[in-house]
């Protein structure tokens, strides 16, 4: 709504002088992109939330043994199936064996081997990825076939073959992990790449005399970062499943170590007398895989440049 | 070109848009009215920002009822107010009274159905023709539009279409029910200047045969003194001069028309010939700012320009345009050497 | 493959040494089977101070001529000398010297600047790549220098390119290619994208560093009225080959090539009477394939005038008159 003066007075029609600066000025502090991603982050609940959790678990999974008296592997037999209580916080298993040790050392093995995949990620998929698709042409076809031939075959024979070969145990897992799980990671950045070199913005730098590591470093990964780290967060929960898979059928870590996944497999023979064996181990596996998913689940949004102002 | 001023089909009073995002509500449009009259083109002229598109779209009810409000206004059409219709009224409306055309030919048709089939969907929707006849009379509207070999290009796929031959589609969609109203935004700006010549050149001459009114949304004012009767001339949500085109065009009113009219290249005109630009940019429809928006980039703007918007001031018939400088107590300006008078 | 070369004007301009001269150059892709002739053989010259326009549709070739001058791409045939100096196979620091000296302005304001960089970075690129500040102080001291040179605010440096308008975007994209001192600049489209109120500032800006720095230019665009007004001379392009050049005012006023004529004609202008009294030439037909052009003159199968023979003969580049050179159809010989 305007207001109308009631009255013009002769000293509103004199000339205004309006610097051209002005004209070029911009209101507001600088709005970098990742500062608006962190801003966004921080609304959504859910994502939080799951950060806190992870942090959390994280944090119990290594300090939680040690506030216990009792080690993950010292046997009672006389203690077996102990219902949990404020001697045995989470109970004893068939063995006697403290679970609340138990589950935390079994978690901090799931979690290796979540951050694991996602080194491997970082270390190999972008690497192949970047390369693949910078360079583009022959290279960028015999390295998809590459990827292709290794996808070709299924995560659980290789899974087995490392078995067969090596005996069966965090090694293997490292290995099968290593050789497959980077893959998706290849494709996102060579995806992008591909996209991007033809952008201007490259084009520009390639003119003004860069050369292709410069182009690299400077402008295609980090307007790479987003998809990166949001396929960064979702590849931990997957591993961790993939893990939990392999020891849940006997083909992962073997006891006395143990895995968030083997103690799903041990608590899930115990299920009809001894619960409480599966419920812990369960609880704290489905809290990793939920918080992760949210979180990540909250890092695409935010990170998706389409939803900015 | 004559004019024919047989009354005014369309009426739109004060209307106001706005969005809501993110960042709080913009205003896209504050309170512009225009009339559009029977057999008539009507060129909305204005940059970005301007809020012509959102007009457009409004008059369709085309824009995403999740983020619009229409704060205010009306719309009026055959005694009814489009902005205040239900969904299913509007359904009917679309396509068979009043039809639109958008910039971008390679978005506008679907990429998975024949084209045929395209137009077929309104004939059947609307006038509800059969099948057989509503083929027939997609081959006629091709024909019309100018396609060549109509029977074999009606079973084809858009992507099987130039960029110029799928607008001549999309006008052929537009067409097909005889809309009393073709709202065209930006109908050729996406295309190459010989395929842009056609579809003015086509453009105009269905008018005429037709007798449809067309409103023409674009920035380019080459193509508004080759197809429009009259001119609004739209700048951050506001209309700032209308009139015939030769009123706006040799005799201009407002500094922002001055100043679009002295930025132009002229082919015509020989290289000594100063582009005077408008410097800055338009301004922030967040925060709009009271008074007339053109104020921080206009040579002659006074204290008051800052405060309130101008009243309109009538000059003719048709010619009207909002600037203090037309107050009785404003000095005396004379419009830049730049705007050329009638030859 | 008739002999195609560009003499120069016979006016002998005080600044008369060429620049930039090009010689038949081809650039080809590869495109599934077939081949994407974008350029097939164009010879020109331009004179240092001076600019050169170059027009036409999409496909013409206008495009990728200017990147194969940057060393975007690499020429499939040809010749392209610089200063004299044969520069069609510069590689390694030999192409990194003459990134300094030719230098390219980009279309789209959106996508000509790498949205994760502040401006000042984005401004001293070349600054940084070609080791030209001896240390931060005198690195920021120029991007000041380089902004303000285009009109905007020292404040300007620490933001983002999303923050400002298309204008601003693309008055960035001119210091940064300055930030080098360039001698040549390339335009390709610089002021398509941009509102026309908002045109007029950066080719003012464009017209005045060209005066102030000597700068010779080959300014792309579709627009043939912005292309008169900062041209000294034009050519026009039409799949892949120069149809005609001349001065900028002969062309315009005694256009003799068909399509130089159909593209005048359909550029509308905003004169309201010179549009309602003036004869138009509208084209039929659409712009044919550059991976198939037309055999022998490429325009036949749209020109107004064509003949039976024009499906023959390859015309031939010809000076008509001084200065002014088309591509000699036999329909109008």
């Amino acid at each position: 709504m305007e207001t109308r003066r009631a009255e013009l007075t002769a000293d509103l029609f004199e000339r205004l002088e309006v610097g051209t600066q002005d004209s070029e000025r911009i209101v507001g502090p600088p709005v970098g992109f990742w500062r608006d991603s962190w801003d966004r982050l921080k609304k959504n609940r859910g994502a939080l939330v799951g950060l806190a959790v992870i942090v959390v678990v994280i944090v119990v999974a290594y300090l939680g043994p040690l506030v216990s008296p009792y080690t993950p592997y010292g046997q009672d037999l006389s203690r077996r199936f102990a219902d949990p209580s404020s001697q045995f916080w989470f109970g004893t298993d068939e063995f006697g064996r403290d679970m609340w040790n138990r589950v935390w050392i079994g978690t901090r093995v799931s979690l290796y081997i979540g951050f694991l995949a996602a080194f491997l990620d970082l270390a190999v998929g972008v690497t192949y990825g970047a390369i693949s698709g910078l360079l583009g042409g022959r290279v960028d076809d015999v390295m998809q076939r590459g990827i292709e031939i290794l996808n070709g075959v299924p995560y659980l024979v290789v899974a087995i073959l490392a078995m067969l070969v090596l005996s069966p145990g965090i090694i293997t897992i490292t290995i099968a992990i290593g050789l497959t799980s980077w893959t998706y990671m290849a494709r996102i950045v060579r995806g992008r790449m591909l996209q991007l070199k033809e952008q201007e913005f490259a084009l520009a730098s390639l003119s003004l005399g860069a050369n292709r590591t410069r182009l690299l470093v400077k402008h295609l990964l980090p307007n790479s970062l987003g998809p990166m780290i949001v396929n960064l967060m979702f590849t931990i929960p997957l591993a961790i499943f993939s893990e939990a898979f392999l020891s849940f059928i006997g083909l992962g870590i073997q006891p006395p170590d143990t895995s968030l996944g083997a103690l799903l497999s041990e608590g899930y023979k115990e299920l009809r007398f001894h619960p409480n064996l599966l419920w812990f181990p369960t609880a704290v596996f489905s809290l990793l895989m939920i918080s992760f998913n949210l979180f990540a689940d909250g890092l695409r949004d935010a990170l998706d440049p389409k939803m900015r102002k | 070109m004559a004019a024919m001023h047989e009354g005014n089909i369309l009426q739109v009073k004060d209307l106001q848009i706005s969005f809501s995002t993110y960042a709080g509500e913009v205003e896209a449009v504050r309170g512009i009215s225009f009339d559009l009259r029977r057999g008539e083109t009507l060129a909305i002229v204005g940059e970005s920002g301007s809020g012509k598109t959102v007009t457009a779209k409004s008059l369709m009810r085309l824009l995403p009822e999740a983020n619009i409000l229409i704060k205010g206004g009306e719309a009026i059409f055959e005694g009814e107010d489009l902005l205040k219709l239900s969904e299913q009224r509007m359904q009917k409306i679309r396509g068979s009274k009043i039809a639109m055309v958008f910039q971008d030919p390679m978005t506008s048709l679907d990429p998975t159905m024949r084209v045929g089939k395209q137009i077929a969907e309104g004939l059947k929707k609307h006038l509800g023709l059969s099948g057989q006849r509503a083929k027939e009379r997609a081959v006629e509207l091709l024909t019309l539009v100018g396609i060549p070999n109509p029977k074999e290009r009606v079973r084809q796929y858009p992507h099987q279409f130039s960029g110029g031959m799928r607008q001549r589609v999309v006008i052929a969609i537009a067409l097909s029910c005889e809309p009393q109203i073709l709202i065209a935004d930006e109908p050729s700006t996406a295309l190459d200047v010989t395929i842009q010549a056609q579809i003015l050149e086509l453009l105009r001459e269905l008018q005429e045969q037709l007798g449809m009114s067309v409103i023409l949304i674009t920035h380019d004012l080459g193509v508004v003194a080759h197809t429009a009767h009259r001119i609004a001339v739209m700048y951050a949500g506001k209309v700032v001069e209308t009139g015939t085109l030769r009123e706006v065009f040799y005799n201009p009113q407002m500094p922002y028309t001055w100043g679009l009219l002295s930025s132009i290249p002229l082919p015509t005109a020989d290289r000594s010939r100063e582009l005077i630009p408008i410097p800055g940019s338009p301004p922030d429809m967040l925060d709009p700012p009271k008074g007339c928006p053109f104020t921080p980039r206009c040579p002659y703007s006074m204290r008051i320009c800052a405060e309130e918007m101008p009243e309109y001031t009538t000059f003719s018939e048709e010619h009207r345009a909002s600037c203090w400088l037309h107050h009785q107590m404003a000095p005396n300006v004379e419009p830049p050497a730049t705007i050329r008078g009638a030859k | 493959m008739t002999e195609q070369t560009w003499n120069g004007s016979a006016n002998g301009e005080a600044n008369g040494r060429a620049l930039l001269e090009i010689k038949d150059l081809k650039k080809y892709f590869r495109v599934g089977r077939g081949t994407l002739k974008a350029v097939d053989g164009i010879s020109l010259e331009i004179k240092k101070g001076e600019t050169l326009g170059l027009v036409g549709e999409s496909g013409c070739g206008k495009t990728t001529s200017g990147r194969v001058l940057v060393k975007l791409y690499e020429p499939s045939s040809g010749e392209i000398s610089y200063n004299g100096e044969n520069i069609t196979k510069a590689k390694g620091q030999d192409a990194k010297r003459l990134n300094r000296k030719m230098q390219m302005i980009f279309q789209d304001p959106q996508a000509s600047l790498d949205p994760r960089m502040v401006v000042g970075d984005i401004v001293a690129e070349g600054i940084d790549i070609h080791d030209l500040a001896r240390n931060k102080n005198e690195r920021l001291d120029r991007v000041h220098e380089l902004l303000e040179t285009v009109g905007l605010n020292k404040e300007h440096a620490s933001r983002y390119p999303h923050e400002f308008s298309g204008g601003q975007r693309q008055r960035i994209g001119v210091a940064r290619a300055l930030a080098v001192d360039p001698e040549f600049i390339v335009a390709d489209e610089p002021v398509s994208a941009l509102d026309v109120s908002i045109q007029a500032q950066v080719i003012n800006l464009m017209r005045r560093l060209q005066e102030e720095r000597g700068l010779t230019y080959l300014f792309i665009s579709h627009d043939l009225s912005v292309v008169k007004y900062i041209s000294d001379h034009v050519g026009v392009m039409y799949l892949g080959q120069l149809v005609e050049m001349a001065e900028s005012d002969e062309l315009y006023e005694n256009p003799l090539h068909p399509y130089t004529r159909a593209l005048l004609s359909a550029v509308p202008v905003p004169d309201p009477d010179y549009e309602a009294e003036r004869e138009r030439t509208v084209l039929q037909g659409d712009l044919p394939s550059p991976v198939n052009p037309p055999i022998g003159c490429r325009f036949r199968t749209r020109c107004p005038q064509a003949v039976e023979v024009a499906a023959q003969v390859d015309p031939p580049w010809r000076e008509v008159k001084p200065g002014h050179w088309i591509r000699a159809c036999p329909c109008f010989a």
